[in-house]
């Protein structure tokens, strides 16, 4: 393989195995910046994966190729249901937000597992037959060396995951809707002085990370396992919380973690195609990414500032 | 014809937290571009009153009238378009913010979906020219002082076009200098006919800023005077409620041999930064040495170190001739160190546990109180009851949670349970924080016996004027130095904000 072919190899997969990453982060950034932490990602995750693929099996003849894309719509509300449990705990009933979080990731894949064997009566899914493939852009793939390494075969949910978390920044920056939601992650007392509906702008939060992580399962589902299972989202969710720490709860630096992370997992999936990597034993290169997410969560943990009011319940006094 | 000129009437209010009547039939009138000053002890109802005004809290009773119309302020953005505004007691910021930021929040012009800045940078530098308040928006609130970040809050209120503007507690972090600063920036905003209400309980600054001043006394209105009519003793006595004695009996001091003795002391803080820069003093029998100064010039590193709860760098802390450098907790206090802590609740007592208990956490492991690590309750009941009726806490009984008794009878216990130890050294960081007057007096006198039986007391307090009234020579903690060492009575309020701002170095203070 020459350079620009191992290039593109990685570049693509890279994408393939960020982007569930790149969308459950910022579901997570919007979430603790507004002040409830969310450790329910993974959870999340599950049931827009398990939602995705049953939505994809059973409407894949009726919408053909727009199948997986309306597949994501579907992780992304069925996300933002799921995670309206974790929003009433924490904001109404003022829950511990790891308590609330932890109960989601407990109850969604025994939950999904049910709801197959009720519907398929079997312990897994079908294979989906509409699953996201590799997409060149027309135009920008001709353009020598660059285009077949960033458009060529490449994900096309990678390039909206991309452009996603850019307009995300832009609304948590510069906008009043974002000044208000950094806001009550911040100060909430505060914010409430200043006139903000702090327990709005918490469920606000709270939702937009269940509609991003639904979207996360979902892209996993329909990109990458290609069913639903029990063992379809095994700790995706708590990668994604990883690299919204490691990218300081800012929609871009979640985004570059997420492909960071992704490139680690792509590594330990075609590294028997790539040069030198080849050599390393298959068991280090599978393991490399929960590594990775450790060491990272090590040195940077400590030093990442969080929102100063995460994980804080506000308590509107009457 | 005086109610024309009348912008705030609260008539008969009353708010009631479960049976619990924090405010039980209060009545205030602001007139147009006055300083109305609102005194009262801690626990008043003077925090209640105002949350009520600017719309966190609900009367339970009572009438509001703003400019002469009857008005219900059911949240703050009521208040807000009523023109109230309010500068809380502990800064309603987001550190991490810009000044622009805060000052935008909840009230933000927008350039179709995206925030515009230069708009509100404009105004924002009108309002600060204006009113010389001196402020860069651009900066963010972690990177400016605790005078300017106040500024912040007068610019918060500005901006949202208030007319009338509340100010709670406005100068308890303020140094003297900054005091009188805050002083003519209200003046200048009455002059331009806002009406402020000042919350305070420090009768000097009502003197000097205020026109009128309305009395609250556990929940009830007292009066309402002009300030030129009335004495500092007499509002002390309307507030307390009872005579109280504003001057300390303070005999001179019998001072003996040396106690304390630090040289060199380096201690670095949480941050690996050098919190405190090579401090050297000491502190000897019979006397109090005050340490003056800002909160996070070193005093928390210097008590901690002292105290054994960090770790020092290097240099040395002796305690009666002995090193104590480095040494466990538990070896200093029973070196003869006694530790009132600044923050009574996370460091000086366990909330959950009985009066008792807490009385006994500096003995319980000694005889007479275990033996073989058998605690003999009956006895540490019986020396609590002892120590109860010695030092005056009032509740029913030594079982209690000591979570049940007020901030002034849990401080108690705390000055019970040290001054027992009977050590050479106390050491008192903020020992009167948040209390009313009473228990200041009270624990005052206390150190004052204990200095009178020869124990050397080092007082740190952000309060200059306790650190004023009881101490024999005062030493000016600067950025984890020390930047002067005066005498009370040869010392003034100014030349210690010039000190503790580092601007006099030591040498001058003797001049």
């Amino acid at each position: 393989m020459n350079l620009v072919g191992i290039l593109s190899l990685l570049v693509s997969s890279t994408f393939v195995y960020s982007t569930p990453l790149v969308f459950t982060a910022l579901g997570g950034v919007y979430s603790e910046n507004s002040g409830i932490t969310n450790v329910g990602l993974e959870g999340i995750m599950t049931m827009g994966a398990f939602s995705s693929v049953v939505f994809n099996l059973t409407f894949a003849s009726t919408f053909g190729k727009l199948t997986p894309w309306l597949g994501l719509l579907v992780g992304g509300v069925v996300g933002l249901l799921f995670s309206l449990l974790h929003a009433v705990a924490t904001i109404n009933f003022h829950a511990d937000h790891v308590i609330s979080g932890t109960v989601l990731n407990l109850m969604a894949p025994p939950l999904g597992v049910f709801l197959v064997k009720a519907i398929y009566d079997k312990g897994q899914t079908e294979n989906i037959t509409q699953s996201f493939g590799y997409f060149s852009f027309p135009g920008l793939a001709d353009i020598p060396v660059i285009g077949p390494i960033l458009f060529k075969n490449t994900s096309a949910p990678a390039w909206v995951a991309i452009i996603v978390s850019i307009i995300l920044w832009w609304v948590l920056y510069k906008t009043r809707f974002g000044l208000r939601l950094r806001a009550c992650g911040e100060n909430p007392q505060a914010a409430d002085t200043m006139g903000v509906n702090v327990y709005g702008m918490r469920y606000a939060g709270v939702l937009i990370s269940g509609f991003l992580g639904g979207i996360g399962g979902a892209v996993f589902a329909q990109a990458i396992s290609g069913n639903f299972s029990i063992s379809t989202i095994v700790g995706q969710g708590f990668m994604a919380l990883a690299a919204m720490i490691f990218g300081k709860w800012n929609p871009i630096g979640a985004m570059l973690a997420s492909l960071f992370f992704g490139f680690a997992q792509s590594i330990s999936i075609i590294g028997n195609q790539l040069p030198f990597f080849n050599h390393i034993p298959s068991v280090y290169m599978q393991i490399a990414p929960y590594v990775i997410t450790i060491v990272i969560l090590v040195l940077f943990f400590g030093k990442s500032v969080a929102p100063a009011a995460d994980g804080q319940n506000y308590i509107k006094s009457k | 014809m005086e109610n024309t000129t009348n912008v705030i009437e609260m008539k008969h209010i009353v708010k009631d937290f479960n049976g619990f009547k924090a405010n039980n039939d209060i009545n205030l009138t602001l007139r147009k571009g006055e300083i109305l000053a609102l005194l009262g002890e801690n626990g008043a109802g003077k925090s209640t009153l105002m949350s009520i005004l600017s719309g966190l809290l609900m009367p339970t009773s009572g009438e509001i009238d703003v400019r002469g119309q009857e008005v219900e302020i059911k949240n703050p953005t009521v208040a807000k378009n009523l023109g109230i505004g309010m500068v809380h007691q502990h800064f309603m910021l987001m550190e991490s913010f810009t000044v622009l930021e805060n000052i935008i929040l909840g009230h933000e012009t927008t350039k179709g979906p995206k925030l515009d800045f230069k708009k509100a940078q404009q105004q924002i530098e009108e309002l600060s020219q204006r009113y010389n308040l001196n402020i860069d928006p651009k900066k963010k609130v972690s990177e400016i002082t605790v005078a300017q970040q106040q500024r912040v809050e007068i610019l918060k209120v500005l901006y949202r076009g208030a007319d009338i503007m509340i100010f709670d507690e406005p100068t308890a972090v303020l140094t003297p200098q900054e005091i009188t600063e805050f002083i003519q920036i209200i003046k200048e905003l009455a002059k331009e006919g806002k009406s402020i209400i000042l919350i305070t309980h420090k009768l000097e600054e009502i003197k000097r800023a205020a026109d009128r001043v309305t009395v609250i006394r556990a929940g009830k209105s007292v009066g309402t005077f002009d300030v030129s009519d009335v004495t500092n003793n007499r509002l002390a006595e309307l507030m307390v409620g009872r005579h109280v004695n504003m001057k300390l009996d303070k005999p001179s001091a019998e001072v003996g041999k040396t106690t304390l003795k630090v040289s060199d002391l380096k201690v670095k803080n949480k941050q690996g930064i050098l919190a405190l820069k090579g401090l050297s003093f000491n502190l000897r029998a019979g006397e109090i040495l005050g340490v003056a100064g800002i909160d996070g010039n070193g005093q928390d590193e210097l008590v901690r170190a002292l105290t054994g709860m960090q770790h020092v760098d290097s240099g040395k802390i002796s305690i009666n001739d002995e090193d104590m450098t480095n040494q466990k907790v538990r070896k200093i206090t029973e070196k003869g160190v006694s530790y009132i802590p600044s923050d009574r609740q996370k460091y000086g007592l366990i909330l959950p546990f009985s009066i008792s208990d807490n009385l006994a956490l500096q003995n319980y492991y000694q005889q007479p109180y275990s033996s073989h690590h058998v605690m003999h309750y009956d006895l540490i009941h019986q020396h609590a009851d002892e120590l109860i009726k010695k030092f005056d806490i009032r509740t029913t009984g030594s079982s209690l949670p000591v979570s049940d008794l007020s901030g002034g009878n849990q401080q108690k216990v705390i000055i019970a349970r040290e001054l027992d130890l009977d050590s050479d050294l106390i050491i008192a960081f903020q020992p009167t924080r948040g209390l009313d007057v009473g228990a200041i007096e009270y624990i005052h006198q206390q150190l004052l016996l204990e200095r009178a039986k020869g124990k050397a007391i080092l007082l740190i307090s952000y309060e200059l004027d306790e650190i004023m009234q009881l101490s024999d020579r005062i030493i000016v903690l600067h950025d984890g130095d020390i930047s002067g060492e005066v005498k009370p009575e040869e010392t003034s309020d100014e030349e210690l904000g010039l000190l503790m701002t580092g601007i006099k170095k030591e040498g001058n203070a003797f001049a």
